[in-house]
């Protein structure tokens, strides 16, 4: 059994491919199960996000497997597989659980780090176990890819630094306030900067939202859109003292927010901390301001600079990911290899034991009415034993077969000479 | 016995700060989980050496300054168990212990004999008085961890350089909250502490308050941390200014605890406590 990867990413294909070949989220589990049922392919998890689309399966054989996955993907969405092959890249074996490892870890993504991949992995998994896709290769292969997100994330900062100027904003905040839950955001311009910037406070746990505009109706607007409360921009200074966080992005020439007004604010809240971004060039927020006790003034350059630090940091910590994902590679294929020759052992014993057992019932029968307890007990032992003895040194040669190359064919001799059935897979529990 | 806890108790304090501060480096998680059982091992030792000390002396034992030292660690150390139990919050270990764990060498540098409490100290007062004011001091010593791990963090964020420690440390507020919570758990033990050596000076020597140099260095730190209590309270103190006078606070408090006994002798000549841990 071996893991095999098909698919096409950012990386090799533009969107105009990759949207033809992305899968309907509410149709995955019945891809994954049709997918299954393909001939030389026993498992399949399917992986749709905007950036790759990706089949993860255990195959039998591996180019029948692969080809049968490719016509698969041209033929569901009806591309010639001539226009298709430029774009796949095709893993198998250890590069393949590689790449599943970096990818749920989030070392193969535009942005290294960002965390929502490990979430679309995880739902990827959720739908195939919904088809019935997965069995116990690519049950353990999975939950082996998420723990080791797991410990990527964990040990390693890869994704706790921001890397762009709206997240660095969001960390910031929450290096002030802790929790965001219950505190106010002020906007102050209604441009696109501002939504982004305010959106993902919003995400992050913001309440409540103010807005204020030159142009009022635009206030409205934006402010409608978070469900929050719009402000007349003569007035906003007035609002100053309810607000944790300011957000200024106004088209104006000078200042629009002075030190005179925050420090006004700031004794009225009892100098509860205030933390002001300002992502307009040329600025709006008098740079004097940071200066004040318990304020904290961010510019677009000091927030950038932030992000440029970040990138670098991150470049180093994703060397350590590499590293664990190494460590987890190795110990999944060892499992794996386990997995080709385990059944062959548990049948040899099973045959051994079974021979074990009927001729010492045999025997027993005869004479078993004259033996004492201790003579049972020490017959049953002695049988074993001879089991034990013969079985130990095939046992240690299967388990070293499982690093060889050929050891299909091996496997198949060992299973000849004893006369075991043949084994397909057995399904293991964990 | 009990110097034979006093050893071990050293080493596992020294394991446990070096634990956390090794956590603190390395971000590993099993590391925080070692760094916070051997701190809970270490507090238990300790406790341990504390019963042995009681049971062989007789006395509570606040009566040396090796006693004195090792209880005011043990405080420290328990304190900061119980809040980590409530803000949870990884990196206050690697700054609370260490300062524990001076505390205990402190009594591991004293003389540490169980001595014969001379009949001066034979007074139900001794617990009382020692105990408050200690896990007052304590609770002012967290305070102090707090604010000092505020101005870090709040000098990262002002300056805008992101250090490090900056992904290490907690957020500013939670760190204010915690200065703010050690000081109105610490103000209250003082003032008692203050008030029952008062009622005891007065059984014992005939005065409520003689202006002996303890005395005065203890009303000292009391009128700043009253100072800090009303400015937080009602005029908004918080931030950078709470941590710095929570530092300044705590500073009082070893000058009272050690300065008056070790160092104003050596300016004020004629000047003597006549209080202990002389």
């Amino acid at each position: 059994m071996e893991i095999a990867v098909v698919g096409l990413s950012h990386k090799t294909a533009p969107v105009e491919i990759r949207e033809k070949v992305a899968f309907a989220p509410d149709i995955l589990h019945e891809v994954a199960k049709s997918v299954r049922g393909l001939d030389h392919v026993r498992e399949a998890v399917i992986l749709s996000t905007c950036n790759r689309v990706e089949v993860y399966a255990a195959v039998r054989s591996r180019e029948d497997g692969i080809e049968a996955l490719i016509g698969y993907i041209a033929q569901y969405h009806e591309i010639p597989i001539e226009e298709l092959r430029p774009h796949i890249y095709v893993f198998i074996g250890v590069d393949a659980v590689r790449h599943v490892f970096r990818v749920a870890s989030s070392l193969d993504s535009m942005v290294v780090g960002e965390p929502q991949i490990l979430g679309q992995v995880k739902d990827a998994y959720e739908k195939a176990q919904q088809g019935s896709a997965t069995a116990h290769v690519l049950n353990r292969f999975m939950h082996k890819a998420f723990s080791t997100a797991k410990r990527v994330r964990t040990e390693t900062r890869i994704a706790q630094s921001a890397v762009s100027v709206s997240f660095a904003a969001v960390e910031l905040a929450r290096k002030i306030f802790g929790e965001l839950t219950g505190r106010t955001v002020m906007v102050i311009g209604a441009g696109e900067m501002c939504e982004l910037a305010a959106t993902h406070l919003v995400e992050n746990g913001i309440s409540s939202v103010m807005v204020t505009n030159r142009t009022y109706a635009r206030a409205e607007k934006l402010a409608e859109q978070f469900s929050g409360k719009a402000v007349h921009f003569d007035a906003f200074s007035k609002h100053l003292d309810e607000v944790d966080i300011i957000i200024s992005s106004t088209g104006a020439p000078g200042h629009v927010l002075h030190a005179a007004d925050v420090q006004a604010a700031m004794k009225q809240r009892r100098q509860k901390p205030m933390f002001l971004i300002d992502i307009a060039v040329p600025r709006d927020i008098d740079p004097a301001i940071n200066s004040l006790d318990n304020v904290y003034l961010y510019d677009v350059d000091d927030l950038q600079g932030i992000v440029e630090v970040n990138k670098k940091e991150r470049a180093k910590e994703a060397e350590k990911a590499e590293e664990i994902v190494r460590q987890e590679v190795d110990s999944f294929l060892k499992w794996l290899k386990m997995l080709d020759v385990t059944p062959t052992i548990r049948q040899l014993r099973e045959q051994f034991d079974g021979i074990r057992r009927s001729e010492l019932d045999k025997t027993l029968k005869v004479m078993g009415d004259n033996l004492s307890k201790k003579e049972l007990k020490s017959l049953e032992a002695m049988t074993q034993a001879i089991v034990n003895k013969i079985l130990h040194q095939p046992t240690i040669c299967l388990k070293a077969l499982a690093d060889e190359s050929d050891a299909d064919l091996s496997l198949d001799s060992v299973r000849r000479v004893f006369g075991l059935p043949e084994a397909d897979v057995i399904d293991e529990e964990e | 016995m009990d110097l034979w806890l006093l050893r071990i108790a050293i080493i596992v304090y020294l394991i446990a700060t070096a634990s956390q501060l090794a956590f603190l480096v390395t971000l590993k998680v099993p590391l925080r989980k070692l760094a916070a059982w051997v701190t809970w091992g270490a507090f238990v030792i300790h406790t341990a050496l504390l019963l042995t000390r009681l049971f062989a002396g007789g006395y509570a034992p606040m009566a040396t300054l090796h006693e004195a030292y090792s209880f005011f660690g043990w405080c420290t150390l328990g304190l900061y168990l119980v809040l980590q139990l409530r803000y949870s919050i990884p990196s206050l270990g690697a700054f609370a212990t260490p300062l524990a764990l001076i505390l205990l060498l402190g009594a591991a540098v004293t003389p540490g004999e169980i001595i014969e409490l001379p009949p001066a100290l034979q007074s139900g007062w001794l617990p009382i008085h020692v105990g408050l004011l200690f896990i007052g001091n304590a609770a002012f010593g967290i305070a102090a961890v707090a604010g000092f791990m505020y101005l870090i963090q709040e000098r990262q964020l002002k300056k805008k350089k992101l250090g490090l420690l900056f992904h290490r440390l907690p957020n500013i507020e939670v760190l204010d909250e915690i200065g703010y919570r050690c000081l109105t758990i610490g103000f209250p033990f003082l003032t008692l502490g203050i008030i029952t050596g008062a009622a005891w000076a007065q059984e014992a020597w005939g005065t409520y308050w003689s202006w002996d140099p303890k005395e005065t260095w203890s009303l000292i730190t009391w009128f700043i941390y009253a100072a800090l209590l009303h400015g937080r309270m009602t005029v908004g103190w918080r931030g950078r200014k709470a941590a710095l006078w929570a530092i300044g606070g705590f500073a009082c408090v070893l000058f009272t605890f050690l300065g008056v006994n070790y160092v104003l002798p050596l300016i004020l000549p004629n000047v003597q406590s006549l209080h202990i841990y002389g």
